[in-house]
């Protein structure tokens, strides 16, 4: 067990630094120079851009400039935003727990359901009720994240107007009590919430399914019957545990498409998390937030797939390869 | 099920090939003497949008367009994916090490946000998108060809043509390849998917080229141009159900070449 972690940790580790150097390289390939992205004058004196050339360490080697990098990720330094004017950290670090709040809600709640419902199915397969579930699975993963946002707003926004179009919260409005404010922001979580469940719930839904249909045809599973187990408990103590994995190993999977799907549904609610700093980053060729941003998620992605890879080990002790 | 899928994509490439041809280009010019925004009236099907283009027009432009993108990424994806597999299988050790942990850079990296960045720092243009799509989409085809290739390289027919003398650019073109191909194609239908969906997403984002008519830029216009809160479904509704048609129709044939590829799963359901 030790072995193998610390080969995983080395593992994520050189992940990491791989695209810590496609991070700093790909800023740099690109056509352009980065000092024009600097200076959106275009009538700026030469003397002036050597200047800056100069404060900002662009006329070092480009080996140089990558060990600048370095160092600066090291005390934590993601540079200044070209925008707010302020550190990358700080306004990265300030929209964390909106998306956090999001998207875990979000991901709770489309496991929840899709294994629930997924069990449902598989009980039933074959029925009406099963093929129908299939049906709109499919559908739902076919769709643009984007797309179903939009759809949902114009539903629930526009023409029936029972939930705001977006945001975090009423512009300018004094709340009456800390506590009037709590029930406003929820009432702006619950839409964005629904739309990112609803995109989740699918592949839940189509891989509980087949992997418990799939646990039903083991041999165990017909001695248990042979003894006797009765039905629920056959699915609740024998089916249900060894089922239940490839569900773990598909949030981790799934972090990558669930930091596209934040992007697109905080775009659309305008929720102010870390997907709509990006989205604003990206129209306002905020280069240096977007280059933190990029470097952060992928450290989070790379790290939660670490560890769900020994979460994976420790429920499943027969994976030993 | 894969018989629905080809129809589905069958009426959308007869859409994209003489569509255009049809669709009376007047009504995609701004003449000013067209309603603007307005919903679906006799001589403009599907309403018009915030310049006073036809949608139907310009849903029938688009997808020519969507569709080639989505084509091209797909094609730059299966070959780097196809070459990576092959190489990396066939020659194992160092190679495969290296080029394994590229593989698994590429799938643990989020995909949209290194497309989006990819794209920003390229700028906005068709070829753009089509290659960063290509580049970041190709890892799973890797792996899964790899691991053919792996059992391919095993069989006597290759350690035949290398007893006669083949080279080994020769053995994997002639007889590796043609050994992974119906799983390359078996792929190549899921990776069209997910560049049509890309496409979609990255125009949205704004990352498309804004003088092109695509599925994705038509939505991106029309969430930009408020027709969200104008409650303007003529205009968000049909470039999105194109792209769920195209989508559905890519996985029900993926699904269907699943069954006829891998016998195993065909008891799974029963």
């Amino acid at each position: 067990m030790r072995g193998y972690l610390g080969r995983k940790f080395v593992q994520a580790l050189i992940t990491i630094f791989i695209v810590i150097c496609m991070n700093f390289f790909l800023f740099r390939i690109m056509p352009g120079d980065p000092i024009r992205v600097l200076i959106r004058n275009p009538k700026i004196s030469g003397e002036a851009l050597e200047r800056v050339r100069e404060q900002f360490g662009l006329n070092e080697s480009l080996l140089h400039q990558f060990f600048i990098y370095l160092k600066d990720l090291f005390s934590a330094n993601l540079g200044t935003s070209f925008n707010y004017r302020q550190p990358v950290l700080d306004i990265v670090v300030e929209r964390i727990p909106a998306t956090v709040m999001l998207v875990g809600t979000a991901t709770v709640l489309s496991i929840l359901i899709g294994v629930i419902l997924g069990v449902i199915f598989a009980w039933k397969r074959g029925t009406r009720l099963d093929v129908i579930g299939l049906s709109v699975s499919l559908v739902l993963y076919s769709m643009p994240t984007f797309w179903v946002a939009i759809i949902m707003v114009m539903i629930f926004a526009v023409y029936w107007q029972v939930f705001p179009l977006g945001g975090m919260g009423m512009p300018g409005v004094q709340y009456a009590s800390a506590w009037a404010e709590v029930i406003s922001q929820l009432r702006h979580m619950i839409l964005p919430t629904i739309t990112f469940a609803l995109i989740l719930v699918g592949e839940y839904v189509l891989i509980m399914r087949s992997s418990l249909l799939e646990v039903m045809r083991e041999d165990y599973m017909l001695t248990a019957r042979a003894k006797g187990v009765s039905s629920s408990n056959l699915l609740r103590r024998h089916a249900l545990p060894n089922a239940m994995l490839p569900v773990v190993t598909l949030i981790a999977i799934n972090l990558g498409f669930i930091v596209g799907g934040a992007i697109q549904i905080e775009t659309v609610f305008s929720w102010p998390g870390l997907g709509r700093l990006m989205y604003t980053a990206l129209t306002n060729r905020d280069y240096p937030i977007l280059q933190g941003l990029f470097l952060l998620v992928t450290i989070a992605v790379v790290g939660a797939n670490f560890c769900a890879d020994i979460i994976y080990r420790y429920l499943d002790p027969r994976v030993k390869s | 099920m894969g018989l629905i899928g080809l129809v589905i994509l069958a009426i959308f490439a007869l859409m994209a090939i003489v569509g255009p041809y049809l669709v009376d280009i007047t009504i995609l010019t701004v003449d000013g003497v067209t309603q603007v925004m307005h919903p679906p009236t006799a001589g403009y099907a599907l309403g018009t949008d915030d310049l006073g283009k036809d949608i139907l027009a310009s849903v029938i432009v688009g997808s020519r367009v969507s569709l080639l993108v989505g084509l091209a990424a797909t094609i730059i994806s299966m070959v780097i994916g196809t070459l990576v597999g092959i190489v990396s299988g066939f020659y194992g050790r160092a190679v495969d090490t290296i080029l394994m942990r590229v593989t698994d850079v590429f799938l643990v990296i989020p995909w949209l946000p290194l497309m989006l960045v990819m794209a920003a720092l390229l700028g906005p243009s068709l070829g753009n998108i089509i290659f960063v799509i290509g580049i970041t989409s190709w890892a799973g085809t890797a792996r899964i060809i790899r691991s053919q290739t792996l059992s391919v390289k095993e069989r006597p027919y290759v350690e035949r043509a290398r007893a006669i003398g083949s080279g080994d650019g020769h053995i994997m073109l002639h007889h590796i390849l043609p050994n992974v191909f119906p799983l390359i194609f078996a792929n190549t239908v899921l990776v069209a998917a997910v560049a049509i969906l890309s496409e979609t997403t990255l125009s949205f984002l704004g990352m498309g080229d804004p003088t092109q008519v695509t599925w994705g830029m038509m939505l991106h216009f029309a969430f930009s141009m408020g027709a969200v809160s104008f409650g303007a479904w003529w205009w968000l509704l049909p470039p999105g159900i194109c792209v769920v048609l195209v989508v559905l129709g890519f996985t029900f044939i993926g699904y269907a070449l699943d069954e006829v590829l891998n016998p195993k799963l065909r008891r799974r359901d029963q």
